[in-house]
């Protein structure tokens, strides 16, 4: 195992600079967007006088100059205090620590069962390439993947929630219902089916179409025709060869969609008012808040390069070649 | 305490529904709706600062107008359009230096503290005047509050100022707050601010960030038997569709401030159990409005101006685009303010002919490709019709040979582009109305406003006639003189056109049927919910 520490290390060390080059890109951009943070919070309460701009932009510090607001936000964050957000007049760290549960529930479940599914549904239409049952899952799949998440949301809402009343429209819990313990957490999954099933609707057809694809490809492969020679039977050549090399771009694949399903998760969360970090990043962006949106890209940046990091674990168990040039280094 | 309700498919059933609401609603009171019962509220924004008496905005009154008191709210009928909130009455002295406010008795805050004079003196000069939006313009001249005894209060003013305008502004500006949790306290970062303690008929309970606010019942609230409704929560519901389904799904029984999109009114009215009320909203009138660069050459010329204002179809404006939810406008006052509003104004009809002579006269001929000039139009992102405003103008300026090129922005980069470096040739903007056109007219046409002021005459417009009529107005102290002063502001603005009054809108709220007593006053979405009621 210790190729496997060695891989984390030379991770985390190279992780820095871009985190680093994630949190400058991120505020300079915000800096080119028009507008600041007392632009956007005198609109929202329907104007003022010029003083109360001015009195306004120097108590959030907005009278510095760009580089010593960046150098402030920078020595801040070495001593991991992640700032404080004028939109919000919170601490950062608080406003995240209170929406990233809500979006991991959301997003780890929909992956989780988008990945199941996919790779089970992926396995069945690869098992025989060209048949009707791959034609009609692919057919299938393309359509839920080309429907926009916002509109397959709200068509779930109509039909589950509105007319048939199974689930509630939206929400992360039942507002001030006062339940506790197992209660909360089956009203939590009940409000989050629609949500998670609208998510896991759409990338469920691309965990499909990859394992699909894939496993086309395995069959041509030489040990497909040699586990044949050998006289295995089908199913075993199908699920112990074929199917276990197929998996491994689709764990590449899970890496990958787990930074697309965080930024997919602000349309989602806006239909189904769930408070999570997608919304947060909206908010903090339509209202200037620059250490707010640093927080939330930075987190997200962490996170991402924790799960590609889980992922390249996980795949130096499967492959053994991977990693192994990085290791021997 | 009628109620009337617009449907626009029960056209017909309207008549005997109006004779009915007179007399349903209290007899709904009486047998069913005793006091009790959860209201839930689609809300779609949280202040960050819930305290009314430094944001004076709609959005913090919504929540926070059932916990903080202002002096007085508005009325529909009642003396001086006011009903008494935390003063009973308001006297203005011959010079218009002082006015004295009788202030009500045995009222408590909500941590049981005694309500007195000093809590008003102490808000009206440490948070109204120099905190406050648009106190710091109400009360520029306030010099101090006597406080004689415990429940008087004198306002003084270092100049004479209009008894008439505070009277009209008491509603927005004259939020209390109590003395005791403020002083000595920074009062821009008080906990106060975001957990608000009032005298108000609801307490502030929680605020779960995201979610919602729940606000519960005074037992000790100085209405007779009010409130009535036990518990207020506003459910965070930052999707327009998500209120919709919601109200239809019945998790929640009212959406204010048109949360449910116009589109959708036709539709969700159908809705058994539900109703689209429009009434509630009279002294929050938004106006639709065109802003011009004066700066800008063309628009520098008058005749331009009045070509622009006669390609103007207001009447297809309020149709297609507020769907028939609006009213065109005549001038800066809307027909919801009748003590200032005056019809006989110039009007500039909507004439593409007439427009196009106009323009032709001032000398800009149409080019090769049929455009006379071309300018910039930057329409207010706030809200949908101020969008489709921008689309419909531009086609409307393309009718006269104006190539108008649209530049759309979120919030906070359109008030940098327009208020603030002035990169604009048109604007299309919503300013609000606020019951008296000192309190945010006047300043959209009156020169000297710095840059960085939103809603503000950033146009470059400098009428020396207009600006006298604007000063004067401000020191009159009757209240007869300075309705005239007015009436002439209104014809000095729709003559020279610093701007383009289009149309002027009341939001719309979809609710439940058994909401009882709502809309019953001309600014019920922001008041205090004291008499609304839920049948079980």
């Amino acid at each position: 195992m210790s190729r496997a520490l060695r891989l984390i290390r030379r991770r985390l060390l190279s992780s820095i600079p871009v985190l680093l080059i994630v949190v400058i890109m991120t505020f300079l951009l915000l800096e080119t967007a028009p507008g600041d943070a007392v632009d956007a919070y005198l609109l929202s309460i329907g104007g003022g006088d010029a003083n109360i701009a001015e009195s306004l932009r120097r108590a959030y510090g907005l009278d510095q100059s760009v580089l010593a607001r960046l150098w402030l936000y920078l020595t801040a964050l070495a001593r991991f205090d992640l700032g404080w957000s004028v939109a919000f007049e919170r601490p950062v760290l608080n406003l995240i620590t209170e929406r990233l549960p809500n979006t991991l529930a959301l997003m780890g479940s929909a992956t989780a069962l988008s990945f199941v599914f996919g790779s089970v549904l992926g396995i069945i239409a690869g098992s025989k390439p060209e048949s009707i049952k791959d034609r009609m899952l692919s057919t299938i799949s393309l359509i839920f993947y080309a429907i926009p998440s916002f509109w397959l949301g709200l068509i779930l809402s109509l039909i589950f929630a509105v007319q048939l009343r199974w689930v509630p429209t939206s929400g992360i819990e039942t507002i001030a219902s006062g339940k506790t313990g197992l209660e909360r957490l089956a009203d939590i999954v009940r409000h989050l089916i629609l949500p998670v099933g609208a998510l896991a609707l759409i990338y469920t057809a691309l965990f499909l179409r990859v394992m699909r694809a894939s496993m086309a490809e395995a069959w041509k492969l030489d040990f497909v025709l040699f586990a044949r020679a050998k006289g295995l039977s089908r199913n075993r050549i199908l699920l112990r060869h074929v199917a276990r090399n197929a998996a491994l771009p689709l764990i590449t694949m899970l890496g990958l969609q787990a930074a697309t399903m965080l930024g997919g998760s602000v349309v989602i969360e806006s239909i189904f008012a769930i408070p999570g970090f997608g919304r947060l990043a909206q908010e903090a962006v339509s209202g200037r808040d620059a250490p707010l949106l640093m927080g939330i890209i930075l987190v997200s940046a962490v996170l991402v390069i924790i799960v590609n990091l889980l992922i390249d674990l996980l795949q130096t168990v499967l492959d053994p070649r991977v990693g192994a040039s990085e290791a021997m280094q | 305490m009628s109620e009337f309700t617009v449907s626009r498919r029960h056209i017909l059933q309207a008549s005997s529904l109006l004779l009915a609401s007179t007399a349903l609603p209290t007899l709904l009171k009486a047998q069913d709706a005793g006091p009790g019962g959860r209201l839930v509220v689609a809300a779609d924004s949280e202040p960050k600062n819930l305290n009314p008496a430094i944001v004076a905005s709609n959005g913090v009154f919504f929540i926070a107008s059932k916990v903080i008191e202002p002096l007085a709210e508005a009325a529909f009928d009642g003396h001086d359009g006011l009903e008494p909130r935390l003063a009973i009455s308001w006297v203005g002295s011959a010079d218009g230096r002082s006015i004295t406010f009788k202030l009500r008795e045995g009222v408590t805050w909500h941590d049981g503290k005694p309500f007195t004079s000093a809590d008003v003196a102490f808000s009206a000069l440490n948070i109204w005047k120099p905190l406050q939006n648009l106190g710091r313009v109400v009360f520029a001249n306030l010099q101090g509050v006597d406080t004689p005894d415990d429940h008087t209060a004198i306002f003084r003013f270092a100049k004479p100022t209009p008894i008439q305008l505070i009277r009209n502004a008491l509603p927005v500006v004259s939020s209390v707050v109590p003395k005791h949790l403020y002083e000595g306290s920074d009062i821009a970062t008080n906990p106060a601010n975001t957990k608000p303690v009032g005298t108000g008929p609801f307490k502030f309970a929680e605020h779960k960030p995201g979610e919602y606010y729940r606000l519960t019942r005074n037992d000790a609230y100085w209405g007779k038997d009010q409130p009535l409704l036990d518990e207020i929560v506003f459910r965070v519901l930052p999707d327009r569709a998500g209120a919709g389904a919601a109200l239809e799904a019945e998790e929640i029984q009212l959406a204010a401030f048109s949360a449910v999109p116009l589109a959708d009114l036709d539709r969700i009215s159908k809705v058994p159990g539900l109703k689209v009320v429009s009434r509630g909203y009279e002294a929050l009138t938004y106006q639709l409005v065109v802003e011009i660069n004066h700066r800008r050459k063309e628009l520098g010329d008058l005749k331009v101006r009045q070509a622009i204002a006669h390609a103007i179809d207001k009447t297809f404006v309020v149709e297609t685009i507020f769907l028939g939810y609006a009213s065109a406008s005549t001038g800066p006052v809307p027909k919801n303010a009748p003590e200032f509003y005056d019809a006989d104004v110039p009007n500039h009809a909507f004439d593409t002919e007439k427009a196009n002579a106009l323009l032709d006269e001032a000398g800009y001929k149409r080019g090769a490709d049929g455009n006379r000039f071309t300018l910039k139009l930057r329409p207010a992102p706030y809200f949908n019709e101020t969008r489709q405003f921008g689309d419909y103008l531009r086609q409307a300026l393309a009718a006269i040979g104006i190539n108008a090129e649209i530049v759309n922005a979120d919030s906070a980069a359109h008030q940098k582009a327009v208020y603030t470096d002035h990169d604009f040739d048109l604007a299309v903007a919503p300013p609000v109305f606020r019951g008296d056109p000192a309190i945010s007219t006047t300043i959209l046409v009156q020169s000297g406003t710095p840059a960085g002021v939103p809603f503000s005459n950033q146009g470059g417009y400098r009428n020396p006639a207009l600006d006298a009529v604007i000063a004067k107005a401000a020191e009159t102290i009757d209240s007869g003189e300075r309705t005239r002063l007015y009436k002439d502001f209104q014809k000095l603005v729709v003559t020279d056109l610093p701007l383009i009054n289009v149309a002027e809108w009341g939001f719309i709220s979809v609710t439940s049927e058994r909401v009882l007593n709502i809309a019953d006053n001309p600014r019920w979405a922001v008041s205090n919910w004291a008499t609304t009621a839920l049948q079980p």
